[in-house]
């Protein structure tokens, strides 16, 4: 049958065709797949594509470099410091600092920036929303007292840490309130004219988005550091196999979502850069408590115990995921890397037959039915099949499965999780705190998610999220994540890798766990 | 006249069931649209807010007459996908489908008309074979593969076409955008260099779409010409001397134009409604692509939107096709 696959061997085996052309010299261009950005700007972007254009666009107080995505440094802040009771933040804001207008970028802006976010109250809101900002109190709270110094003064004690990786996120970025205020619509502070423009003081200034097709950035010419690059150009390319001609014609610089068969292909013949990037998300089961039989530790454990990971990782996804088993991805701080789960099919038939289920269950079995969930799913039933439990296998689209999951209806789900922010909270909280398992409970986390009430273990996340020593602090949730390992209904078993895929003489790719930290300022090419 | 008024009264009971079904299917779909605009991380309060504030926590057939309300207010709704009004993304990328979709109605007709009057005529000669095998290929290929080798020998082996996309690096978003129709938009900013790169882009998706119709249209034109042909008329034409080619063109082929213009009309029909897979391929921003992605995202105003566009464009071709057909025909008058 003639498939993509058979169309790119064939492309590989023919000669290629004359002189491959080149794209304009200063300028990058990416084939990606930009068809999820919702919207550019800053206080309400939490899409892949849409947080890497703004984490480009605009600057934070704080970052994490990409060498030690645990190192806090300050981007636009200089110093800062917590007050007495670890309620009341001090930023000292650097010199020299321009937005891509000229203007100088002062305090008053940085409060603002985060007042709107506050105050727009759109999805990543809740991510500075969480230190007790409301938009009644918000002005009070955050302010600048002088043109360089910004106060914030949070609900309660909190730890500097913590708040520090909040702000590093996107949501945290700062807006130029000269140019984004003018411009309201309403009362949306910007929000519309910022979807499509920008007002930052990043590495480049957005010059067009046309949606599912292509987003224009341009150098700042006002950057502290100027990027290495006049222009980027990220042009949607839905097909992987698309992306690849792109590359080989020399139409792209930079191919950002082959496939891990074409990727394969790649790597064999040596004539494109391959950079791989761990991201901070997760590719896990989903137990969920209220079906009995899941709900036995044996049974929890024998499931742990009888998926081939290795197997799954390197026959399905050699090159786009890799094995992990803690809920906190490798690259946030706080990271558990060990991996106690392996195949041991024996070890799982012992600990079904100690449940009393040695002749196994049935149960429903929800996944997305797009590549590599699907073929991941295929081979999570043949290896349960082993202890003799029968999935009933339900692929529907993957909102479609999130829908069903988030009203407990599922036995088995597989799902995908990204962190929201670089803190280890952000992805403690979902997997390890339910302390009401009504069903109408507020707080619906991904434990509640998996009906697993688990009181004790969220007053130690809890209390790991109150801890202001940075190494005490690790080690609370390394010791969190090996109980969670231990007795949760979660069998995390991979994390996604990005690969970059690049033409000869493209250097400076510099990436990191979350989308905003794919720094393209020293992005370069011969 | 009075049939055409009665096709015309139609319209509206056509485009209320179309709105009926499709609002129904979408609001019973097993995903939450709430997932859609607030995300999977949103808190529950934020959740109930939105579902609150978008009127999902109505009964059905409340959200539907609000719907039809907001309609008939010319309000298509916003979306969730895009942040624009619905109304707005149609605009900006129906442009690219109509662009797209008329230049390979334009290609397929003006080549497949005249293959399946040529195969007609020679019937069962080679040339009635080799058109029948390739009007065959045509229709029976996947376009996926026909544009994905298109794209493999045009563009990345023989490198006489461009890659996928409208536009060439050098002019992207360098022509103001006008009308939608980047060759059009080109042409009145006077930028030739753009306008021939836009035609560049614009010949590989569209002579693949092209193929892929002009099949059809040789074939029906093929079987409308062989009955015609084996018509009394026409042997009586014959004996009376007059030229072939006056017999083909003129008396033949002036009844077979009657029943094409259907098939054109409901070919032309199928491409704007957005071929999605060819779309795709080439990168090509159009309305299939969009109503994929909505669907794909739950967002159901813009999904509602592109369909009503999708239905209003069948209405509309098939009224045109049927006051063609009034016109041509004067047994139908």
């Amino acid at each position: 049958m003639l498939n993509r696959r058979l169309l790119l061997a064939a492309s590989a085996a023919a000669p290629l065709a004359p002189a491959l052309a080149q794209t304009p010299p200063g300028v990058i261009v990416m084939a990606k797949q930009i068809d999820d950005i919702i919207t550019l700007d800053p206080g309400e972007c939490f899409e892949f594509t849409g947080s890497e254009i703004c984490g480009n666009v605009y600057q934070k107080l704080v970052t994490t470099p990409n060498s030690n995505p645990s190192q806090l440094v300050g981007e636009l802040a200089e110093s800062w410091e917590a007050g007495a009771g670890g309620k009341t933040f001090t930023f000292r804001l650097k010199q020299g600092a321009k937005f891509s207008s000229g203007n100088p970028v002062t305090a008053e802006d940085a409060a603002w920036s985060l007042q709107r976010a506050v105050i727009l109250n759109k999805s990543p809101a809740f991510i500075i929303n969480q230190f007790g900002f409301t938009k009644d109190n918000v002005a009070q709270r955050i302010r600048a007292t002088d043109p360089r110094t910004l106060v914030m003064e949070t609900a309660e004690q909190t730890s500097l840490p913590f708040l520090l990786y909040c702000l590093s996120a996107v949501v945290g970025s700062v807006v130029e309130k000269a140019a984004a205020l003018p411009k309201a619509q309403g009362d949306d502070l910007g929000n519309a004219w910022l979807k499509q423009n920008s007002a930052g003081s990043g590495p480049f200034m957005l010059r067009a988005w046309r949606a599912s097709d292509s987003v224009t950035l341009e150098a700042n010419p006002n950057a502290t550091d100027k990027p290495a690059t006049r222009r980027i150009i990220m042009r949607h390319t839905a097909d992987p196999s698309a992306q690849l001609l792109g590359l080989q014609r020399g139409d792209a610089d930079i191919a950002r979502n082959l496939s891990d068969d074409i990727i394969k292909q790649v790597i064999a013949e040596g004539k494109f850069g391959v950079h791989k990037q761990r991201k901070a998300a997760l590719l896990y089961l989903a137990l969920n408590q209220k079906n009995p039989n899941l709900a036995r530790p044996e049974v929890k454990q024998a499931i742990k115990l009888a998926i081939d990971y290795e197997g799954i990782a390197r026959n399905i996804t050699p090159n786009t995921w890799a094995v992990h088993q803690a809920f906190l991805p490798e690259g946030l701080p706080g990271a558990l890397t060990e991996k106690p789960f392996s195949r041991k099919i024996d070890e799982a038939r012992k600990l079904m037959a100690d449940a009393g289920l040695a002749d196994g269950f049935e149960m429903s079995f929800d996944y997305a039915s797009t590549w590599p969930v699907s073929d991941i799913a295929q081979a999570v039933q043949a290896n349960l099949a082993d202890l003799k439990i029968r999935l009933r296998m339900q692929p529907g689209e993957s909102r479609a499965v999130i829908t069903k999951v988030r009203a407990r209806q599922h036995d088995m789900s597989v799902s995908r999780w990204g962190s929201d922010y670089l803190d280890p909270h952000s992805n403690a909280e979902t997997f390890s705190i339910n302390i009401d398992n009504a069903d109408d409970a507020r707080n619906r986390t991904t434990a509640w998610r998996s009906s697993w009430l688990i009181p004790e273990l969220s007053a130690r996340v809890m209390e790991a999220l109150r801890e202001s020593d940075p190494e005490k602090r690790a080690q609370m949730y390394i010791d969190i994540q090996r109980e969670h390992q231990r007795t949760s209904p979660f069998v995390i078993m991979l994390q996604e890798i990005e690969v970059w895929t690049s033409r000869p003489g493209v250097t400076g790719i510099d990436t990191g766990p979350m989308n905003d930290r794919n720094r393209w300022k020293s992005l370069a090419k011969a | 006249m009075k049939a055409l008024a009665a096709s015309a009264a139609s319209i509206p009971i056509t485009l209320f069931g179309l709105v009926l079904v499709t609002f129904f299917i979408g609001r019973v779909m097993p995903i939450d649209p709430v997932i859609a605009i607030v995300g999977d991380r949103a808190p529950q309060d934020v959740v109930e807010q939105t579902r609150a504030a978008l009127g999902l926590d109505q009964p059905l057939y409340v959200q539907f007459v609000t719907y039809v309300g907001q309609l008939l207010r010319g309000d298509l709704g916003r979306s969730v996908m895009t942040s624009n009004t619905v109304g707005q993304d149609i605009l900006t990328f129906f442009p690219a489908t109509f662009e797209l979709a008329t230049t390979a109605i334009v290609l397929a007709a003006l080549i497949g008309i005249p293959l399946g009057v040529l195969a007609a005529v020679k019937q069962g000669s080679l040339v009635d074979q080799a058109v029948r095998v390739f009007s065959l290929i045509g229709h029976s290929l996947p376009i996926f593969v026909l544009a994905l080798l298109s794209l493999l020998v045009f563009y990345a082996r023989l490198g006489i076409a461009p890659g996928p996309g409208r536009q060439g690096i050098v002019y992207q978003d360098m022509v103001d955008i006008r009308t939608g129709v980047l060759t059009l938009d080109a042409a009145l900013a006077g930028d030739w260099g753009a306008f021939w790169d836009a035609v560049a882009h614009l010949a590989q998706p569209a002579c693949v779409l092209a193929f892929f119709s002009l099949a059809y249209i040789a074939r029906m034109t093929r079987a409308f010409m062989l009955n015609e042909l084996r018509s009394e008329y026409v042997i009586t034409a014959r004996a009376k001397g007059l030229s072939s080619t006056r017999i083909i063109w003129r008396h033949a082929f002036g009844n077979v134009a009657v029943p094409m213009v259907t098939i054109l009309a409901l070919t032309y029909a199928g491409l704007l409604e957005g071929a999605v897979l060819t779309e795709t391929i080439f990168a090509w921003p159009g309305l299939g692509q969009y109503l994929t992605v909505s669907l794909l995202n739950a967002d159901m105003n813009a999904v509602l939107g592109a369909t009503l566009v999708v239905g209003l464009i069948y209405v509309a071709l098939n009224l045109l096709a049927d006051t063609l057909y009034r016109l041509l025909d004067p047994r139908v008058r």
